[in-house]
């Protein structure tokens, strides 16, 4: 593990023990675990937490969380977690409301270690108003995992108008990024192969809750459909939403807002932005004509302050996807295979 | 990225469109030497918008397409033993061996590490001293000298436990190699920007002589390889063959000379097996008697399994102008990233993955 974090040398450590249901499984989830995440539902440690009713439809999610390092410039694991969670809540339109968490650990963990994470859950949980109300922890051998997994579950209230998805998208739609893209593939790629870059490129790693709300009250029935551009990039999005409606997605190059850190590493190492993780940035899909007011309603907000309209939906054309490059021509843009592989020179 | 940016300018490169279109009064075959040109000249569109007046051939400039599927065998082979770490660039991983690729050699179990400097393979035969770490150097003149400064530094440390397969290759002969071919349609090079910006281009000098060609160094934005055209355009329609540097913001006549002098205390000139092409004089670099301790050949006397030819790949005929990429009868057919036949599939550089990534069709 690369992480930025020093670890003193005599530091206590997961065992086994940690996970073998007696007196220190006990201790280690409420001194450490409970005792970060205070809640009153936590606290009661029932079976099962017992929630209040809620007035709309539910909305539930799972996600489960493995990144190497567990640290990384601009978040953690732990914020990952959070706020991961709660964006799949938030782009289909609920309300986050609860969590569970799920801990793997492995063997020989520092303990401090787990409680900064611990401690990035808690202000990533509080920040976004969401409760913790049930968990689960786990201790897997030395070699059985990578430090720490972390599996989470979202429960959610649906709030009307919900976005009717991808499927009713039209000619004409305007498609937009919150911001800068492919900030959080390359900001773990450079500490994992330890690039050596300075200063470290940064994690777009947050929540979308506000953003999405906003947009939400002041335009919701213009709003066709929103993703969060996680794994695949925004290009994996664009690729689904094109499969979905039957429709041609078309970008174009010189709209997209790349940071020129991000830029840089991808042109070295033959990668494309487009296809690069995201962990805070989404795709709006919304009617035409309404992209320029959401864009400027975006902008308003320090967390999609870089928000860009970067296309259209167009009738089926030559591919699904479709890209305008600088000097206007326009090509399919393609559906990578497995994760890219850097290129020698 | 302002650097960037301005050799993009579309009115610029427009400007140049039409110049070209302006002076060729008959449609001319040039050859981009490099891989990193072709993915440009495609990406950007700037093939299409010359057909007609410049047909493009995509040399042999891509070191993961020409690599012997012997060192690759080689390479998969070492990378199964217990004891060996193979570190290689990460876009040798999927190309094909005679046995499936170092991608699928990882998945069943041999430990492959991807890195992106030979001296992050130097790093991790320090870290596991109880490991052998074995480097696949591929590449140009231009990762050469990076792989001759690992060799120093393993030298320097008295690491017995880091060797390379040295698959260094030598883009000037196979050049010459091309344009002595009886059936040759090479008109004027394009060459490769950064392998000049190492080696210089003095030693094009001779070869524009010999042969009569114009040789034009260029970049790799849209209007370095619009310039680049351009010139060579003018001078064939001039009748001329002259070298000529159209990237002189990076490159200079001599190169970088440490950087040679430290490819020649560490390499010498050998013929080399291309892939395709079959062996090249001069073709490629190997570790000089003092350094070939660190040649995993000597290291592994492993006896290499036979390389078992089901070539049905036509890289060879794309890689010497004679066929497009998705003319060949397998593209986009039993050919294609995902179960690639030839390396020009795979590699980021490769043409063939050119012609796929940017949606090209068999030629009309
Ligand atoms: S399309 Fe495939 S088989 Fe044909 S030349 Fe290219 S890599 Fe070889």
């Amino acid at each position: 593990m690369n992480c930025p974090v020093s670890i003193p040398a005599n530091a206590d450590c997961v065992t086994l023990a940690h996970g073998e249901g007696g007196r220190l499984s006990r201790k280690l989830i409420q001194e450490r675990i409970i005792h970060a995440l205070s809640n009153e539902t936590l606290q009661a440690m029932n079976d099962a937490a017992q929630l209040p009713r809620v007035m709309g439809s539910l909305a539930l999610t799972t996600d489960s969380f493995v990144v190497s390092p567990l640290f990384f410039s601009g978040g953690d694991i732990g914020t990952l977690a959070v706020y991961g969670t709660v964006n799949d809540l938030a782009v289909s339109g609920a309300k986050p409301l609860w969590l569970t968490l799920s801990l793997i650990m492995e063997e020989g963990l520092p303990l401090v270690i787990l409680d900064r994470v611990l401690e990035s859950i808690a202000n990533a949980a509080q920040q976004t108003g969401v409760k913790i109300v049930a968990g689960d922890t786990k201790v897997v051998p030395r070699g059985a995992a990578d430090g720490l997994f972390i599996n989470t579950a979202g429960v959610g209230e649906l709030i009307a108008p919900i976005p009717p998805g991808a499927a009713t998208l039209q000619e004409g739609d305007e498609l937009i990024v919150s911001g800068t893209i492919g900030r959080h593939g390359i900001a773990i790629l450079a500490v994992r192969e330890e690039l050596g870059l300075e200063p470290l490129p940064s994690s777009d790693c947050g929540s979308l809750l506000r953003p999405v709300e906003c947009l939400r009250e002041s335009m919701g029935h213009q709003i066709r459909c929103l993703r969060d551009a996680t794994r695949g990039g925004v290009a994996a999005v664009m690729q689904e939403w094109a499969e979905a409606s039957g429709m041609t997605l078309s970008i174009d190059e010189r709209s997209l807002p790349i940071a020129a850190d991000v830029r840089g590493i991808s042109e070295l190492l033959g990668l494309d932005p487009l296809h690069i993780a995201n962990e805070g940035t989404m795709v709006i899909a919304v009617k035409s004509g309404a992209g320029s007011e959401a864009v400027s309603l975006l902008q308003s907000l320090s967390e999609t302050a870089e928000a860009r309209v970067i296309g259209t939906v167009k009738p089926r054309g030559i591919a699904a996807v479709t890209i305008r490059r600088t000097l206007g021509a326009e090509q399919p843009l393609d559906d990578p295979l497995g994760s890219p592989l850097p290129r020698i020179c | 990225m302002k650097y960037l940016d301005e050799y993009r300018d579309p009115e610029a490169a427009r400007l140049l469109l039409d110049e070209i279109r302006r002076v060729s009064t008959r449609c001319w075959t040039l050859m981009e030497v490099c891989g990193g040109q072709t993915h440009s000249l495609l990406r950007h569109g700037i093939a299409a918008e010359l057909e007609g007046m410049v047909e493009l051939i995509h040399g042999p400039g891509c070191p993961v397409c020409v690599t012997d599927q012997e060192a690759i065998d080689f390479a998969c082979q070492l990378a199964q033993r217990d004891d060996v770490i193979l570190a290689s660039f990460g876009d040798m991983l999927r190309v094909p061996g005679s046995r499936g690729s170092l991608l699928d050699a990882r998945t069943a179990g041999a430990r492959i590490q991807i890195v992106y400097s030979p001296l992050d393979a130097v790093q991790l035969a320090r870290k596991h001293p109880e490991k052998q770490v074995v480097f696949f150097a591929v590449g140009f003149e231009t990762t050469a000298p990076a792989t001759a400064l690992a060799v120093k530094q393993a030298d320097r440390d008295q690491l017995d436990n880091f060797s390379l397969i040295v698959s260094h290759v030598r883009v000037q002969p196979a050049m010459e190699s091309l344009v002595q071919a009886p059936d040759n349609r090479v008109q004027a090079f394009l060459a490769a920007g950064h392998v000049c910006t190492v080696m210089g281009y003095e030693s094009y000098e001779s070869f524009v002589k010999q042969y009569r060609l114009p040789v034009v160094v260029a970049g790799f934005e849209p209007l370095d390889l619009l310039e680049g055209i351009l010139a060579c355009v003018k001078q064939l329609e001039a009748y001329e063959a002259r070298l000529e540097n159209r990237y002189a913001r990076t490159v200079q006549a001599a190169g970088n000379q440490p950087a040679q002098d430290l490819v020649r205390e560490i390499y010498q000139i050998c013929d080399r097996g291309w892939r395709g092409f079959g062996v090249i004089p001069e073709g490629g670099l190997e570790l000089r008697t003092e350094y070939r301790r660190f040649d995993a050949r000597t290291r592994f006397a492993a006896s290499a399994l036979p390389v078992i030819h089901v070539d049905e790949c036509r890289s060879f005929d794309v890689m010497t102008g004679h066929l497009k990429p998705p003319d060949c009868p397998h593209f986009r057919k039993s050919c294609n990233p995902e179960s690639p036949l030839g390396a020009p599939m795979v590699s980021s550089e490769g043409a063939c993955a050119a012609y796929y990534r940017y949606g090209m069709t068999a030629s009309r």
